[in-house]
């Protein structure tokens, strides 16, 4: 008998109870596939899919988020799993290292790691507008790309400054050299503690959180009209934001190119039912994600609309236009070496896109959304 | 310390009463003291526009409610909803969301404790192995850990693991290391006249593992164990702030430290509830050595009775 060593390895015990006893709310990521008994469609068989986000849970998904709760994957014969981004996940890297089946990104991030290897492609252009401003108080009268000279201007980095460089460089401002770029953290700190005279900030995200924020010298919230923004889409340097990214390689098989028109097709159903049903959609990002304010998340659900309403060439459709405008800042930016290849993208993503629409138009569902106007969204303080 | 320790059972009353109550005042003087010391520097900075008194020089860090916020509204958010129209408190949250990463911290000890003595007991019995391995064991922990963590849960995914089982794995990393190095040490401590005695009891090298060397080490095993489950739930959360695993603390600080600017005290009541994570754990620990050290002074009185 050997008491001395089974005492010993008691912490491990202890830990192992611990490990077995919390262990297995994590739960698996697979769900049982249902049977579609009332349902309309027929699936003779349903493939698992995921999608891996850029960020955390937040109103700027809500379309997928829709997709999965209303039902509209399920439709399409998918059974998709939301994979949430995190600090040091890229999720273009995520696609192509074969870990997720698609992938939400930015244009020009994408366009990078594709440059430097990785097979993607744009499948559908969600957001049709750039969401990125510079936000400074009013009283600092900073208006325009040129009054950024001599000024201390915050920058995330990390792929996010291109619009603010060009939009520096073709107002005659060359960026750290007429002013001191600081390095941003993600919230509006900063300015508001006045260390920085101009920020970086997602319309839907951080200039909300300043609007969130107490005014000391009112005591009120600040309002918009105590902000100045410079808006790249009005500057001409803005870049195409979120689109979702498929595995190039892949769609060279039938399977994979079919599931792809599926999953753009019920994505893209998502947003269009986050257009017309807003509050039902912050509530559906709300219940995947405790920590969120409500009123943050409906003006950000707002404001995703704006950036995606109206589509006029149809939802998921690539802008020609802004395509070759954010190809032409990368390449003057020296974030691309070359543009991608010319053509290839804007044809291939509307292929998928565009059949997308077809069975989209096939259900009855407004793709264009020409009707549709924006609500006037309240904040509460701390975005509540 | 032996001999106190081997009476202790017997007469649990008076003396560990007060013992205990001295302890949770010293805890709570220590509590306040901190409490004190953050308001006391707030107030100050308050009344001297962020100076040092009666000089021209500014304090380390600002003292608005948007850096520091009163210890009392960090207090008071831990019991609003966590969300508008919820009824779970932000501290509710918090304790789940504890409980979800004690769980993959959990398992990374359990592996890593695994794999640290394994490694000890490998590298003792074949001092090529303690030569060839050191090095790599020593290398590991210079690799960052937020350069590691992606990799991990990519792997992950293109695998079996679930990301909070990859989370575990980030875990593992770093609690395999003290437990390697200490037990290896504890291992070798035994006196040379010691190990002389079993080799001329001609003694298997299972033997004098069991009999000399694992008693010998429990005292270095310890504080090892110690600092690997500190150090399991600080993997855990940056895995998880890492790779963007949903459902525990570390995902909670994320999200907090996102909205800092519109409600600080919630990062701040995050971070705290990290940092008690952390001393649950360590308190574990040091129970199960408690438990461990009074069997072990019974079976020293026992074992010197039968000799």
């Amino acid at each position: 008998m050997n008491r001395k060593w089974i005492s010993l390895i008691a912490v491990l015990l202890a830990f192992s109870l611990l490990a077995a006893a919390c262990g297995d709310d994590s739960g698996g990521s697979t769900v049982a596939v249902e049977n579609n008994g009332g349902g309309a469609t027929n699936c003779s068989a349903v493939d698992n899919v995921s999608l891996q986000l850029q960020w955390v849970t937040q109103s700027q998904f809500a379309g997928y988020y829709a997709a999965k709760d209303k039902g509209f994957y399920k439709d399409f014969c998918l059974n998709v799993t939301i994979v949430e981004g995190g600090i040091d996940i890229v999720p273009q890297q995520q696609l192509a290292s074969g870990a997720a089946d698609y992938a939400v990104s930015w244009v020009p991030k994408a366009l990078v790691s594709r440059e430097e290897g990785l097979k993607i492609i744009d499948v559908a252009q969600v957001f049709q507008r750039s969401g990125t401003l510079q936000v400074s108080f009013a009283d600092k009268g900073i208006k325009g790309p040129a009054d950024l000279a001599g000024k201390k201007v915050g920058s995330w980095g990390f792929g996010n400054e291109f619009e603010l460089y060009a939009g520096m460089r073709r107002n005659g401002v060359e960026p750290a050299v007429d002013n001191e770029i600081v390095q941003q953290s993600f919230d509006m700190l900063a300015l508001i503690s006045g260390d920085i005279d101009a920020a970086q900030a997602m319309r839907y995200n951080e200039y909300a959180q300043v609007l969130e924020t107490v005014n000391p010298a009112t005591g009120k919230l600040f309002q918009p009209s105590d902000l100045s923004i410079i808006d790249w889409n009005k500057v001409g340097t803005a870049m195409l934001q979120d689109a979702i990214w498929a595995d190039e390689t892949r769609l060279a098989d039938p399977a994979y190119a079919d599931q792809t028109t599926r999953f753009v097709a019920a994505s893209l159903q998502g947003w269009a039912y986050c257009r017309d049903n807003v509050s039902e959609c912050v509530d559906i990002v709300l219940s995947n994600s405790p920590v969120l304010g409500k009123s943050h998340m409906t003006w950000q659900m707002n404001e995703i609309n704006k950036l995606i309403w109206p589509s006029s060439a149809g939802v998921g459709i690539i802008d020609q236009n802004l395509w070759d405008q954010t190809v032409d800042v990368a390449v003057t930016e020296g974030v691309l070496s070359v543009p991608p290849d010319e053509g290839l993208f804007v044809t291939k993503t509307n292929f998928y896109a565009e059949a997308a629409i077809k069975l989209l138009k096939e259900k009855g569902v407004d793709v264009v959304g020409n009707s549709w106007s924006p609500i006037s969204v309240t904040l509460n303080p701390g975005g509540e | 310390m032996t001999a106190a320790a081997g009476h202790r059972p017997k007469m649990p009353s008076a003396s560990s009463i007060l013992r205990a109550a001295r302890r949770i005042v010293a805890g709570i003087v220590a509590l306040a003291a901190v409490v004190g010391a953050w308001e006391s520097y707030k107030w100050m900075g308050g009344r001297t526009g962020d100076h040092w008194p009666g000089t021209s020089f500014g304090l380390p860090v600002r003292t608005n409610d948007l850096i520091m916020p009163h210890a009392g509204s960090i207090w008071s958010t831990l019991w609003d909803p966590v969300q508008r129209g919820r009824s779970q408190t932000l501290a509710g949250f918090l304790l789940q969301s504890a409980r979800f990463t004690l769980s993959e911290a959990a398992l990374g000890f359990v592996i890593g404790t695994a794999i640290g003595l394994t490694l000890a007991v490998v590298m003792l019995r074949f001092s090529t192995a303690e030569r060839g391995l050191m090095p790599w064991i020593n290398i590991s922990q210079t690799v960052p850990l937020i350069a590691l963590a992606p990799i991990i849960v990519t792997w992950g995914r293109n695998t079996v693991l679930s990301d909070p089982q990859a989370v575990s794995i980030i875990a593992t990393y770093l609690t395999f290391f003290p437990v390697a190095v200490n037990a290896l040490q504890g291992l070798q401590s035994p006196d040379k006249a010691d190990l002389e005695l079993m080799r001329s009891y001609a003694a298997p090298w299972s033997k004098t593992l069991w009999k000399l060397r694992v008693p010998a080490a429990r005292p270095y095993l310890f504080p090892a164990f110690k600092l690997a489950a500190t150090l399991s739930v600080v993997g855990a959360i940056v895995g998880e702030i890492s790779a963007g695993v949903k459902g525990g603390l570390g995902r909670a600080v994320l999200n907090f430290a996102t909205i800092y600017s519109t409600g600080p005290e919630k990062l701040y009541a995050a971070v705290l509830a990290s940092a008690l994570l952390g001393l649950f754990v360590f308190a574990l620990v040091t129970v199960v050595e408690r438990i461990v050290d009074r069997n072990q002074a019974n079976i020293s009185v026992v074992s010197q009775a039968g000799i």
